[in-house]
């Protein structure tokens, strides 16, 4: 595992993280309602996944690494759907 | 007879299965980070849900400029932190140093910057409580207590990251790493990879909700 990545790849991926921040920022100045929330976090999650497969080494690690990472995500995503499932349904 | 290297522990058979060891360990522990984080995440979730126009009108006080610019420096020292990383496995001893030390910097810039934001923040009576600015709803102090708890829990993680790349940084001026031992660097990386990934989220959640309303 973790065969060294070109430098390229890395100044490519922090190009895209940069662009992505612009993309953003640009965005938020848009009044698009409650699409600014969705857009915003779609590229707060994009960025989160350059992050984890390339500078992480997710991208390059072995399955059981894949099931530890998976693991923290989904517990978290289990506790807001188990809490927002009560916030969400109240009349 | 498998590895003789000093730096292999004995309960493990090889270098790569050490290394492998010690990446599941830090992936266990971001777990937990990430409940940890997750749960003030899951409260501002709750909180924005119950009171949308108090979290609107509060946000609006946070200073985009300084998130804006923070969010790039911390993305940057990301960059320098991998490059650290692969210098490393390529037993770059010299760049192994640079790296790590434009890391640490880039890390002292974002807490200089935060300093300042905070210093205008409390200026402006944005610190929940008897002093709170008071043209803006009550539940504007839930956003604010939100704030400071999520970018304070963010800042100490910050300067624990500085101590161990400064740990690294002095481990790497000794010559302690080589192509065959540099688990220390690869997982301080993925612990400081993991306060970048917060703050991706923290940005756009306290700085950019309804700018243009």
């Amino acid at each position: 595992m973790n065969a060294p990545v070109a430098k390229k790849t890395y100044i490519l991926i922090w190009l895209a993280l940069l662009i992505l921040l612009a993309l953003t920022w640009l965005v938020a100045q848009v009044n698009l309602g409650p699409f600014n929330t969705v857009v915003a976090l779609a590229i707060a999650i994009a960025k989160m996944f350059l992050v984890l497969l390339f500078f992480m080494h997710v991208r390059s690690s072995r399955r059981i690494t894949w099931i530890f990472v998976i693991a923290g995500f989904l517990w978290f995503a289990i506790m807001i759907d188990l809490t927002l499932s009560d916030y969400l349904t109240r009349y | 007879m498998p590895e003789t290297s000093s730096a292999l522990a004995e309960q493990f058979e090889e270098m790569p299965q050490q290394q492998e060891a010690a990446t599941l360990g830090m992936w266990t522990f971001l777990a937990t980070e990430i409940l940890f984080f997750g749960a003030m995440f899951l409260g501002y979730i709750v909180n924005r849900h119950l009171h949308p126009q108090a979290f609107a009108a509060a946000s609006e006080h946070t200073i985009v400029l300084f998130g804006t610019l923070n969010t790039a420096i911390l993305l940057t020292s990301s960059l320098t932190m991998a490059l650290a990383v692969r210098a490393a496995q390529a037993g770059d001893q010299k760049w192994i140093l640079r790296f790590l030390i434009f890391t640490i910097l880039l890390a002292v810039g974002f807490l200089i910057v935060k300093g300042f934001e905070y210093r205008d923040d409390l200026r402006e009576q944005l610190w929940p409580g008897p002093h709170f600015r008071t043209d803006l709803p009550r539940e504007a102090q839930i956003f604010w207590f939100l704030y400071w708890s999520m970018t304070g829990l963010h800042a100490l993680h910050v300067i624990i990251g500085i101590g161990l790349i400064s740990a690294m940084a002095w481990m790497a001026s000794r010559g302690k790493f080589s192509p065959a031992y540099h688990t220390p660097v690869e997982v301080t990386g993925l612990y400081w990879h993991f306060v970048d990934i917060v703050w991706i989220f923290l940005y756009p959640l306290l700085y950019l909700i309804h700018r243009s309303a």
